[in-house]
């Protein structure tokens, strides 16, 4: 079994929600709210709701699609902001243009509805994130499955969505150790490859610890 | 002094059942770097409304961390409490003229409080507007101040927020249960959600054997369905709006209509209420209004255990934590879309959501109609609460807010 130099530690996280001066009460100004905003905020907004509303599988899969929807009642709209998939992205600049495309272009071809008031407000939010280390670590992949069942969803968040922010969108922390100190760059690939949007966090980790048994058996 | 003595200790191994291990360890981890540092709560009530009881659960949790926590109560008399009460229906947006007298009156009492209470703890948070201006007593350059506002400030009275807020503007930071309930202000706002605890009387487990008894004492009839509001008697709580969706709902099912609340020690206005709740009831016998002590939580827990749909038709809301209590145990609920209400219930997923007095009944009678999406509604409510509102998790949120205060993130 490969013994990883570098250790994978075991982090744990707790998130406050920061309450930004920017809110929209209809598309232009979520428009304008998307142009300005932080990159946290477009992250938040983007994936929070994988965390706290982690046990529903349907209708959340980003808060701008989903206020589109319940607030100004733009299915078409919603559709198209619910089809975002973080994972093809590479940066939130890019997700940020696309994000504002969605919303402008459907603006231009409705301008009608581009001032109508939702019933709701939008209020963009960001994420302050609090980690302390859990003091245990995990040098191979018997290590790394035994930390990884005993993880809270806030500790699993962290490491597996969360992380996305910092790798710049192109992995998390469990794929980046695999890949890069245990050299297991399929079993990374495929844990970086489950669907985070209609997965919970349970059933991702399930998915996660089925994977890593399957390579522990080829060795 | 008015430190408060809290009696029950519930060992915090004990929720390791509820939450996971993980999160056990998680919480002990985010307090070691916390031990030895001195934190204080100040509320206006030791007994009775939902600030109370989360600190009644809160503060003994964070002992079980090792981490050195008082919860003091400001002393007022019943002039500053009927200012106050004033103010936080005005903050709710409800009419109010503002009279210099009550001004006075809510400052004469912060500044005999400043002298008696400590104030020196290292993290000092004030919940809600009643000593807001204890923030005049902070010692210079020292501990950091958060303000804990638990009420609904997206319509306020104009000139109530503006003389709390010269005082607000003070603090380190504030902490709201909703989005919009946030102001524009100088400092940073947090997003804060109240929270129960499953392990506490009104929370845990029980017998059905109890649960029936609780229905005998109070000749509820098991057999026929149970609509349940569970709040203070506060008209904005709307308890007779309850009554009147309750009678359209009687057109079409056999139901009887549980009112059930205690009154706070700083709430004068609730015997008004209830009598205008006995009179709108008109002596139906189907309509059960129990006026219990503040602390008669098992009753609580029985009488939403039995319920067939729980119902919160509040006018204006803080957060509404009957609803988590409700949720938790796996009841499906009508609520009204205020306050922090849609927090909790996210519509067609954890419960269902009304704005009228037809609609909460329509609700009602759609959810006696299809028990089985009333039971698929009452298993979202109850993760829905495990991830978001269970004290545990807003311990953690306060662990957080320490150490990012500690750190200045």
């Amino acid at each position: 079994m490969n013994v990883a130099e570098t250790p994978f530690d075991f982090v744990t996280a707790s998130y406050l929600t920061r309450i930004g001066n920017q809110s929209a009460g209809t598309l232009a100004e979520l428009l304008t709210g998307l142009e300005h905003c932080s990159d946290a905020s477009i992250f938040y907004h983007t994936f929070q709701t994988l965390g706290s509303h982690h046990f529903l599988t349907e209708g959340f899969s980003n808060d701008f699609a989903q206020w589109t929807l319940s607030s100004t009642n733009r299915n078409d709209l919603a559709e198209q902001l619910a089809a975002l998939d973080i994972r093809d992205y590479t940066s939130i600049a890019a997700l940020r243009t696309d994000l504002c495309c969605m919303v402008r272009d459907f603006c231009i071809a409705q301008p009608q509805v581009t001032s109508q008031s939702g019933l709701e407000r939008f209020y963009f939010c960001e994420s302050v994130e609090v980690t302390v280390p859990l003091g245990h670590s995990a040098r191979n992949l018997d290590e790394f499955r035994d930390g990884l069942t005993h993880l809270s969803h806030a500790a699993f968040y962290f490491h597996f969505i969360s992380s996305r922010l910092r790798l710049q969108l192109q992995t998390n922390d469990f794929s980046h150790w695999l890949s890069s100190s245990l050299g297991l760059r399929t079993l990374a690939d495929s844990i970086n490859h489950i669907d985070v949007y209609t997965n919970t966090l349970d059933s991702a980790r399930g998915k996660m610890l089925r994977l890593i048994d399957r390579e522990r058996k080829k060795v | 002094m008015s430190e408060v003595l809290l009696a029950s200790r519930i060992p915090l191994e004990n929720y390791a059942d509820v939450v996971g291990a993980g999160e056990i360890e998680e919480l002990r981890a985010l307090a070691k770097p916390l031990r030895g540092r001195s934190m204080e709560m100040i509320n206006s009530t030791a007994v009775g409304g939902g600030v109370a009881e989360i600190l009644n659960r809160l503060v003994p949790l964070a002992e079980e961390l090792d981490l050195s926590i008082r919860w003091d109560v400001m002393r007022g008399a019943e002039e500053f409490f009927d200012v106050t009460k004033s103010f936080h229906n005005a903050l709710h947006g409800e009419p109010y003229q503002a009279k210099r007298k009550d001004f006075d009156i809510f400052l004469s009492y912060n500044e005999q409080n400043r002298a008696t209470l400590p104030l020196d703890a290292e993290f000092m948070v004030i919940h809600d507007p009643q000593p807001a201006a204890l923030i005049d007593g902070r010692p210079p350059g020292s501990n950091h101040w958060v303000w804990r506002c638990h009420i609904d400030l997206s319509h306020p009275n104009r000139a109530v927020w503006e003389f709390l807020e010269k005082f607000v503007s003070r603090y380190d930071g504030a902490m709201f249960s909703s989005p919009e309930f946030s102001r524009q202000l100088p400092i940073s706002q947090y997003l804060f959600y109240p929270a129960i605890d499953p392990l506490s009387e009104k929370n845990c487990p029980l017998d059905s054997e109890f649960v029936q008894q609780v229905l005998h004492r109070y000749q509820i009839d098991p057999q026929r369905p149970i609509l349940t509001q569970i709040s203070r008697f506060d008209r904005l709580k709307d308890p007779v709006g309850v009554i009147r969706a309750y009678r359209i709902v009687k057109r079409y099912f056999d139901c009887q209509l549980v009112l059930a609340g205690g009154s706070a020690s700083d709430d004068p206005e609730s015997a008004l209420v209830l009598k205008e709740v006995v009179r709108a009831a008109d002596r139906d016998p189907d309509i059960k209004i129990l006026e219990l002590p503040a602390w008669a939580p098992l009753e609580v827990n029985a009488l939403q255990r039995a319920s067939t749909v729980v119902v919160q038709k509040s006018l204006r809301e803080g957060f509404g934590l009957t609803v988590s209590e409700a949720l938790w145990k796996k009841k499906p609920v009508v609520a009204s879309a205020v306050g922090g209400i849609p927090t909790q219930i996210i519509h067609k997923h954890t419960g269902l959501l009304a704005h009228s007095v037809e609609g909460t009944a329509y609700q009602i009678r759609f959810l006696l109609s299809h028990p089985e999406i009333a039971a698929k509604l009452g298993e979202h409510g109850h993760e829905h609460v495990k991830e978001n509102f269970l004290i545990t998790q807003k311990l953690k949120r306060y662990l957080a807010l320490f150490l990012m205060l500690d750190r200045r993130i």
